[in-house]
């Protein structure tokens, strides 16, 4: 005992020497150094078009990004069904029944080729949408995690990085459905990921409070973000990806900054009281919107933390929310079984 | 009912088991904070009083007005309707209650609310049973008072449940027997406020039909369980070794919450060791650089700016969409391809005017041979192996017809790559050419003609007469055009644009 002592301590006292390093380059807060900039004005979108159709809460959403199906978006629900929409048109473009209803994460490839999609099956099925006879069907199932699959984004047609409740995520060859690389470290379950821009990094946030940085490459933890006093429910990149946004069940959201290495502020209201499910931020990287528990979405200007809006039309709880890659629109999901477009 | 920890009034906070800390212990924190601030009087909390009506009193009530106006005054809400949201949003999880309304929900008027007594509070885990549910159920039926009569889904609710448990009956029938002996032990008028909070707590586990469940839990939550097999304490004190496993969580394995090993630690060591060691940016550069980008893209960003010519979800016009897509590109996209060279490639208009100016530099290798292995890394595996080589016959190997220089480092590397080659053979020898590109091309490609007269709008106006016609006053190779009448002609043949002025009239 006495050994995971010492070594205990001597996390502690280097965690401590970071923390004193970090404070070393914090010349100015984000807060100060935005304090002339004007706050962004009342920001008031509404809905567009609603989906209907799933018959089930839905678990997750992800927008098509190939100027093909840059209108198309995928949508999981736990009636067991994935369903790809013409967002436009309101249209099911492919309604995909799944073997198991337990899903929990969907996505769309960037090629528009394929989607995927997991859950307490602890699997992640790939689906050829483009197949020779019009059907849709399960191209590979990836098979590896032992507990259920959290999240899962394709980097091209033949590789893919899930996120997983047994604490790992994994990046998957598709075409021999093995596993590449296993990315361990978490402390708790896997809850969410995302993609850097430049396709090299990714980030996962997780229950053990923390986000990490990995390089795909090399297959290693870069940096850890801690801050948060609850699960990390939802994580995403700021545009230019030099910056990290999480959501978590402690109700506040978190801007962390790469190269700063440390948090630059968090966005939180005495008036919110309930966990953030989701979040996305807007094509310039000004506005930050976030699903919450509370069956609403808030917008914040991510520079100056304050609230400038509210999207307020879910009977159930927000659970998952995208912004299109042309930036044109934001899709929520929710418990209520409805998808909606907004702007 | 259990008889302890109730009897010690609403003034008990309570208790969580640390043993059971739920993802949602912060927000139940929160929000029983707010509960304790707005029921101590004394402290700036709301009145509390008997209202009279009727026939009768009615204890320990507040206003939903009232409620609404402190939440707006103490948590510094501006607007109402937010509020009413978060004060439904407490009501629904089950902290205060209608006491005449099943729906739990906070309305801004002179509707009457109750607190919840901590007993019966979300922090405490409570996950009652369905034993428990048709026993509240039968007790009312018990209980001759018009204000216990069952709302129709409660009796739909009773009678499936007495089919449920049609054996175990008479066990059921028993317990609500006892359980309306020891009510009417108490006095009268906390037993309206017992029975009402009873009540408030079955309308937050058995809600109205139509109502949303806020103890649904997202079922990734519900697997971190930490003793999932244990039985669940009874709201009314019933041990019962039969008691269903109803929801489906229950039965799959929980996950055991991993404990920090030694070589977690030692791991953990390293990693700190490589972050001291860290070159960090400074914050005022770091926030210099997040709203310089912020400010470039804001006009870009349709949901901070309105779009021209119309954003299409609105006026189903797609011709925002035709101009984006179009290999024409608008000013206002060019402009774009200034910010940066990633945001030039990224556009397929960017990257072919770019080529273009390469070309006529004589380096456009550098951008076709980034642009390959682009290509390459979405390649089909099989196809994968051939088209490196490919890459390498044509810009790398020696006397390659499109030969692109690298260091010898990179080169070397690249070399020993391709004896095993992948979608990734090239990422280093990638870089460099990108670099390469953005530190020396791509600044000469924003000064060229090709990108200035795209971001300038130097359009044909005749083609056919093979003139050009500037209008004046606009800015042309960066020198204003002086003189109002100055008409510039461009004669047909002459590579790029050389401007001859016309002597004026």
């Amino acid at each position: 005992m006495g050994e995971m002592e010492e070594l205990r301590k001597e996390a502690d006292n280097l965690k401590d020497q970071i923390t004193e390093a970090r404070k070393v380059v914090q010349d100015t807060t984000l807060q100060e150094a935005v304090a002339g900039t004007t706050l962004v004005g009342r920001v008031q979108l509404k809905t567009r078009k609603t989906l209907r159709g799933h018959l089930a809460k839905i678990y997750a959403m992800h927008w098509g990004t190939d100027t093909n199906c840059s209108k198309l978006c995928v949508s999981a629900s736990q009636d067991g069904k994935l369903i790809v929409w013409d967002t436009l048109t309101t249209n099911k473009v492919n309604a995909i029944p799944l073997k198991s209803s337990w899903v929990m994460t969907c996505a769309y490839a960037p090629s528009g080729n394929m989607v995927a999609c997991g859950g307490l099956d602890n699997m992640c099925s790939i689906y050829n949408l483009k197949g020779k006879d019009g059907n849709v069907k399960v191209m590979r199932e990836l098979a590896a995690h032992t507990g259920y699959l959290s999240c899962c984004r394709f980097l091209n047609d033949s590789e893919i990085i899930t996120s997983s409740g047994d604490c790992t995520c994994i990046l998957w060859d598709i075409e021999t459905g093995t596993e590449k690389t296993i990315f361990a470290g978490h402390l708790g379950d896997c809850m969410s990921l995302a993609v850097s821009p430049d396709f090299k990094m990714f980030i996962s946030g997780a229950c053990d409070f923390t986000a990490k940085l990995w390089d795909i490459r090399e297959a290693t933890c870069r940096q850890t973000f801690s801050g948060h006093e609850s699960d990390i429910n939802a994580i995403g990149f700021f545009p230019n990806g030099n910056a990290v946004i999480t959501g978590s069940d402690d109700a506040t959201c978190k801007l962390y900054d790469l190269r700063a290495d440390q948090e630059l502020i968090t966005y939180q209201d005495s008036g919110i009281m309930c966990g953030v499910t989701s979040l996305a931020a807007s094509l310039s990287g000004r506005l930050l919107l976030a699903g919450y528990d509370d069956f609403n979405v808030n917008i914040w200007d991510m520079l100056k933390a304050e609230r400038v809006g509210v999207l307020a039309g879910h009977d159930n709880r927000v659970s998952c929310i995208g912004v299109s890659s042309d930036g044109m629109a934001c899709c929520t999901g929710s418990w209520d079984s409805f998808l909606k477009i907004w702007n | 009912m259990e008889e302890g920890s109730r009897d010690q009034g609403q003034q008990c906070v309570g208790t969580t088991d640390p043993e059971e800390d739920s993802p949602n212990t912060i927000i139940y924190r929160k929000i029983e904070d707010v509960i304790m601030r707005l029921q101590d009087e004394k402290a700036g909390g709301v009145a509390i009083r008997t209202v009279k009506s009727f026939l009768s009193k009615i204890p320990s009530v507040v206003s939903g007005a009232d409620i609404v106006q402190w939440l707006m005054k103490n948590l510094s809400i501006e607007d109402s309707a937010e509020a009413i949201h978060l004060g439904s949003l407490i009501a629904a999880l089950g902290y205060l209650f209608p006491i005449s309304d099943h729906v739990l929900t906070l309305k801004d008027d002179g509707t009457l609310y109750r607190f919840q007594a901590p007993y019966f509070w979300p922090s405490n885990c409570w996950e009652p049973e369905n034993t428990d549910y048709a026993i509240y159920l039968c007790k009312r039926t018990m209980q001759n008072k018009a204000r216990l009569e069952l709302a129709d889904y409660e009796a739909e609710n009773l009678a499936r449940l007495q089919r449920a448990f049609a054996r175990k009956w008479e066990f059921i029938f028993m317990q609500a027997e006892a359980q309306v002996k020891i009510d009417r032990k108490k006095d009268k008028a906390e037993r309206k406020i017992l029975d009402s909070q009873e009540r408030a707590f079955w309308d937050v586990h058995r809600p109205v039909p139509g109502c949303v469940n806020t103890t649904e839990m997202d079922i990734r939550k519900c697997q971190r369980e930490k003793n999932p097999q244990k039985v669940k304490k009874s709201v009314y004190g019933v041990t019962d070794d039969t008691q269903t496993q109803s929801s489906v969580h229950q039965s799959l394995p929980s996950q055991p919450s991993r404990k920090p090993t030694r070589e977690d630690v030692q791991k953990e060591i390293s990693f700190l060791n490589m972050q001291l060691d860290r070159h960090c940016m400074k914050m005022s550069k770091v926030a210099d650089s997040l709203m310089s980008y912020t400010e470039q893209f804001m006009v870009y960003d349709p949901l901070a700016s309105t779009v021209e010519p119309s954003n299409p979800w609105i006026s189903d016009d797609m011709t925002f969409w035709d101009l984006e897509a179009s290999r024409d590109p608008s000013q206002h996209r060019v402009k774009k391809w200034g910010f940066s060279l990633e945001e030039a490639l990224k556009d397929p208009a960017g990257r072919d005017a770019f080529l273009k100016f390469l070309e006529s530099e004589f380096s456009s290798e550098n951008l076709r041979f980034w642009l390959a292995v682009q290509d390459l890394k979405r390649r089909p595996l099989e196809n994968v192996a051939a088209r490196a080589q490919e890459i390498w016959q044509e810009f790398l190997a020696e006397g390659a017809p499109s030969s692109i220089n690298l260091d010898s480092h990179s080169y070397e590397l690249t070399s020993h790559n391709l004896k095993d080659p992948g979608r990734y053979s090239y990422e280093d020898a990638q870089e460099h050419i990108f670099k390469l590109m953005k530190s020396d091309s791509y600044a000469r490609f924003l000064r060229s003609n090709i990108y200035q007269d795209l971001l300038l709008a130097r359009k044909k106006l005749v083609s056919s007469s093979n003139v050009c016609f500037h209008f004046p006053g606009q800015v042309i190779d960066g020198q204003a055009a002086d003189r109002a009448d100055a008409v510039i002609l461009t004669l047909p043949g002459l590579e790029g644009h050389r401007q001859t002025p016309l002597e004026g009239p």
